[in-house]
């Protein structure tokens, strides 16, 4: 184990929609060896952050990761830097086969100019990536043929194969059957021992069962962060879940966010 | 299983299967059409292959790249004008002018033409210039991500200044009538049909050589991000690659080729003129690439010579009504195939059995 | 002075050209993501339009009006059966339109051609607009104040259509969010139609201007078309005065540029500029938030 080896820190990063904040303030300290659930009910930015994080929206503040500031990168820079994403709906290259999408995810191995080679055998990485996501029967099948499930962990291979070092995954498994979560969360524990794995998740009953560590968030802030014990404790955390906002309950947010980001440091 | 077994092997064989293809047509132009055609028509197919080199680089951008590139013609002009320039200079004779040069302007003869004297820099150029051009444009427009119609309008625009200038500059380019009249091509006389055969010979072997390169680029893993950034663009940003470098790759090898189908293209016709290298030339060779099949590897080459074949065949019978047919020809091919003739064979291949399966069936 | 007048009052009446027909474009292509490439040809269109009122209405006082909206109406439904017969078939395939348009112009150039022949037609200017109006010294052609003002006007109804009609609203609801427009029961369908109508016919209004300027010919549609796109494309989606300011800034600066050098190296530099302009604003002079380049 070599928990907190390598992090993902994040401080005051703000992503400002024309005047409207959709992350607001929010710091941020992911640990490589845990896996992180952030959670939040609809709208409260999540999507935004990692969006932000992977250099989709322009952000301020500051997401550094080893020698990066990842808001100042280009995001095909963020993934050279190792790290990586998925998207809520699985967005795989449908024509090529599920061996091909993992094999064209494996540019940092290679140097621009072995592009015009073409592929011979099938690189020890890629079979790495294969065997951990289980597919390695299906490897030659077009990936437009997978399950839904499928092709989340065809995703989450390409990942591997990126040597992606910080995951962050988006909803991974909605819509998967109850196996097929239970395989999903294993997997991530299984990868996410030598890296840092940030899962955004709806379905408290996965979170419950693999999160180490929670982060809810709510209106683009940080509401809190600790254990799912922790969490699920706290009442801010139910009164948003209830659908009672902050405001509505004559809390100031600053002083949430403030006092979250205390929980957090 | 047993699909996931066959399937490598049907994707192998498909890429022998391009590879027997090109021989096939290298076969057809450089073994049986010289034996065949008069030499007229030989000359004509070669004007053809010319055209058909720069469409194998259209298919590259177009078909597997997703750029619309609709002013080719700028380099096709570039390499046909380079070849033009050179020949020009040959026939003048060292130290001379070209013939147009003293008929349209003074008899001076501007500094930039002079390089063009060595046959060796002229081949340089050849490739170098559109590359660079392409290059500049490419990274200044891709870059920005601009894409789509946009590309598309800005590659037109393109070609229309281009075009715009040459007319305009008669004494350094020859104007509206371009170069025309070279007798000879690196020394070999052009009005001995033994020459004429050799240089048709040669065009067609470049063509033979881009559809080559086309080949082995939609084998490699190039290739295969190529169609990827097309089809899903954003997505390849997340694995790690630019999308603008991989287009500004196929931009500037589309590019080149078009510049050596033009660089053929002068010596072949006779002439390089304004009106080859124009918006609606540019517009030409799409049509037959869109005729072809813009994503297949030998659709664009064969689509570009039935294009170029109809074009001759219908002005000779039908001197007015070239255009309505350029015109339906889009049309109908955009319309309702929009992959271009060389998707009905596998379409029909795929319909065949199973009507037979659907009838046994019936029977049983 | 009059070297800069002369072009500058040149150059706006250009731009005015341009902006009819740029208006039109920009309404189709921020409509339904259509490039229409026979726009020009509709310009061609109105000319003849123009051309062949003259001919039926000898009066040139009168006929020109009357080529207004009798253009519009050519021009709207050569518009409307383009869409009804090709282009909505292929509305998911957007630069395949691009392609198919560009042979149907092909199509109506060689028609024009056979219809009137390959050499243009001249067309009398009325007698209320010969002549200069005179300001300060400086002389002012009635033709060129006239193409400004159809221009003018031309904007005015299209963004009273788009702002205070209920037709503009549904046209600017589509533009904004095609699915939702549809739940909400607008004819996402009808809208289309409409929209190519009013965005084609606008052509043809453009075209009665390009007559009274050069005449008509079955190819001037092409040396309007690629400058009109580089207007959309510098002006960016969705908002008139991007298109305006755009239209304009094309136009003097072209004429500028052409009465400083030539007019194939003004070409050259216009072309130059708005690439280069691209790499500052890749989205225009002004957008709605959510639309890049397509």
């Amino acid at each position: 184990m070599s928990r907190g080896r390598d992090y993902l820190e994040v401080r005051g990063l703000t992503v400002d929609f024309d005047g409207f904040k959709a992350v607001d303030g929010v710091d941020l300290t992911l640990l490589q060896g845990r896996l992180h659930f952030l959670i939040g009910p609809n709208g409260a930015g999540k999507t935004t952050l990692v969006d932000a994080l992977t250099g989709l929206v322009p952000g301020t503040g500051l997401a550094r990761y080893g020698a990066h500031d990842l808001l100042g990168l280009k995001p095909h820079r963020i993934v050279r830097a190792g790290v990586g994403r998925t998207f809520q709906t699985a967005t795989v290259f449908e024509e090529l086969s599920v061996l091909q999408n993992l094999d064209i995810a494996g540019g940092v191995h290679r140097r621009a100019w072995q592009l015009a080679l073409p592929r011979r055998g099938v690189p020890a990485y890629v079979d790495d990536a294969l065997d951990a996501i289980g597919l390695g029967d299906l490897r030659d099948r077009p990936a437009g043929v997978l399950a839904h499930g499928q092709k989340q962990w065809l995703e989450i291979g390409m990942l591997l194969v990126q040597d992606a070092r910080v995951m962050l995954l988006d909803e991974p498994v909605a819509g998967m059957s109850a196996e097929e979560r239970e395989a999903t969360g294993e997997l991530l524990q299984r990868i996410g021992r030598e890296r840092t794995i940030v899962v955004i998740e709806h379905d408290m009953e996965f979170v419950r069962r693999f999160a180490d560590t929670v982060t809810v968030m709510h209106a683009g802030r940080v509401l809190t962060e600790g254990t799912v014990a922790e969490v699920q404790a706290d009442e801010r955390v139910q009164e948003v879940y209830l659908g009672r906002t902050t405001d509505a309950v004559g809390v100031d947010p600053e002083a949430v966010a403030a006092e979250a980001a205390g929980e957090g440091a | 299983m047993s699909a996931a077994r066959r399937t490598p092997l049907a994707t192998a064989l498909r890429g022998w299967g391009g590879l027997l293809g090109i021989a096939l047509l290298a076969l057809a132009l450089l073994v049986v059409a010289p034996a065949v055609l008069s030499d007229f028509r030989l000359g004509n197919l070669g004007k053809y292959c010319c055209w058909a080199i720069a469409a194998v680089g259209i298919g590259l951008a177009w078909g597997r790249g997703g750029m619309l590139v609709m002013g080719q013609g700028v380099f096709f002009g570039i390499g046909g004008y380079a070849m033009a320039m050179h020949l020009k200079l040959e026939a003048a004779g060292p130290g001379n002018v070209p013939d147009f040069m003293q008929l349209y302007g003074d008899g001076t003869m501007p500094g930039w033409w002079e390089p063009f004297r060595s046959g060796a820099f002229t081949l340089v150029a050849i490739v170098v210039l559109p590359a660079l051009v392409a290059l500049v444009l490419g990274y200044a427009i891709l870059k920005r991500r601009v894409r789509g119609a946009y590309f598309a309008i800005l590659n037109q625009a393109l070609a229309v200044t281009f075009a715009t200038l040459l007319v305009a500059t008669i004494k350094q380019t020859g104007g509206f009538n371009g170069l025309n009249s070279f007798p000879t091509f690196f020394g070999y006389n052009l009005y001995d049909p033994v020459n004429k055969q050799m240089i048709y010979s040669i065009a067609a072997g470049l063509l033979i050589a881009c559809l080559l390169v086309v080949w082995h680029l939609g084998r490699s893993r190039f290739g295969e991000l190529l169609v990827a950034t097309r089809d899903a663009e954003e997505r390849v940003r997340f694995l790690g690659h630019d999308p603008a470098n991989i287009k500004l790759v196929a931009f500037v090898a589309a590019a080149v080729m078009a510049s050596i189908g033009g660089a053929m293209f002068a010596p072949i016709a006779g002439i390089i003129s304004p009106s080859d290298v124009n918006a609606a030339a540019s517009i030409l060779l799409i049509a037959g690439v869109a005729l072809g099949g813009r994503a297949s590897l030998l659709g664009p080459a064969l689509g570009a010579i039935a294009v170029g074949y109809g074009q001759s065949a219908l002005s000779e019978s039908f001197p007015n009504h070239w255009s309505y047919f350029q015109g339906a020809l889009f049309i109908v091919v955009i319309l309702l195939i929009p992959a271009g003739l060389a998707s009905l064979p596998p379409r029909l291949w795929a319909a065949l059995p199973r009507r037979g399966r659907t009838r046994k069936a019936a029977t049983a | 002075m009059e070297s800069f007048t002369t072009p500058l009052l040149t150059g706006t009446s250009t731009g005015a050209i341009l902006l009819i027909a740029a208006l039109g474009l920009a309404l189709t292509f921020g409509q339904m993501g259509v490039i229409n490439m026979a726009h020009g040809e509709f310009l061609m269109a109105g000319a003849y339009t123009t051309y062949l009122t003259q001919q039926v209405v000898s009066s040139a006082d009168v006929s020109v009006l009357l080529a207004i909206p009798v253009a519009f109406l050519v021009a709207g439904l050569l518009g409307l059966a383009l869409e009804a017969g090709i282009i909505r078939w292929m509305y998911h395939r957007p630069l395949d339109t691009l392609l198919v348009t560009v042979g149907v112009g092909m199509v109506l150039q060689q028609l024009a051609k056979d219809l009137f022949g390959a050499q243009g037609d001249p067309v009398r200017e009325p007698g209320w607009l010969q002549g200069n109006l005179t300001v300060l010294g400086y002389h002012w052609p009635y033709t060129r104040m006239f193409t400004i003002v159809l221009a003018v006007v031309a904007l005015g109804g299209l963004a009273a259509l788009l702002k205070r009609t209920r037709f503009g609203r549904q046209i600017r609801a589509t533009v904004q969010n095609r699915d939702l427009a549809e739940t909400m029961g607008i004819s996402t369908r009808r809208v289309d139609r409409i929209t190519f109508f009013v965005g084609s016919g606008l052509a043809g209004v453009g075209g009665v201007a390009v007559a009274l300027a050069s005449g008509t010919n079955p190819t001037l549609g092409t040396s309007y078309i690629i400058p009109a796109f580089l207007v959309v494309v510098a002006g960016g989606l969705g908002q008139l005065r991007g298109t305006v300011l755009a239209a304009w800034l094309v136009g003097v600066v072209t004429a500028f540029l052409t009465d400083w050098f030539s007019g194939s190296t003004a070409q050259v530099i216009t072309f130059a500029l708005v690439v280069v302009f691209l790499q500052v604003r890749p989205q225009g002079l002004f957008t709605v938030r959510t639309r890049g380049l397509a």
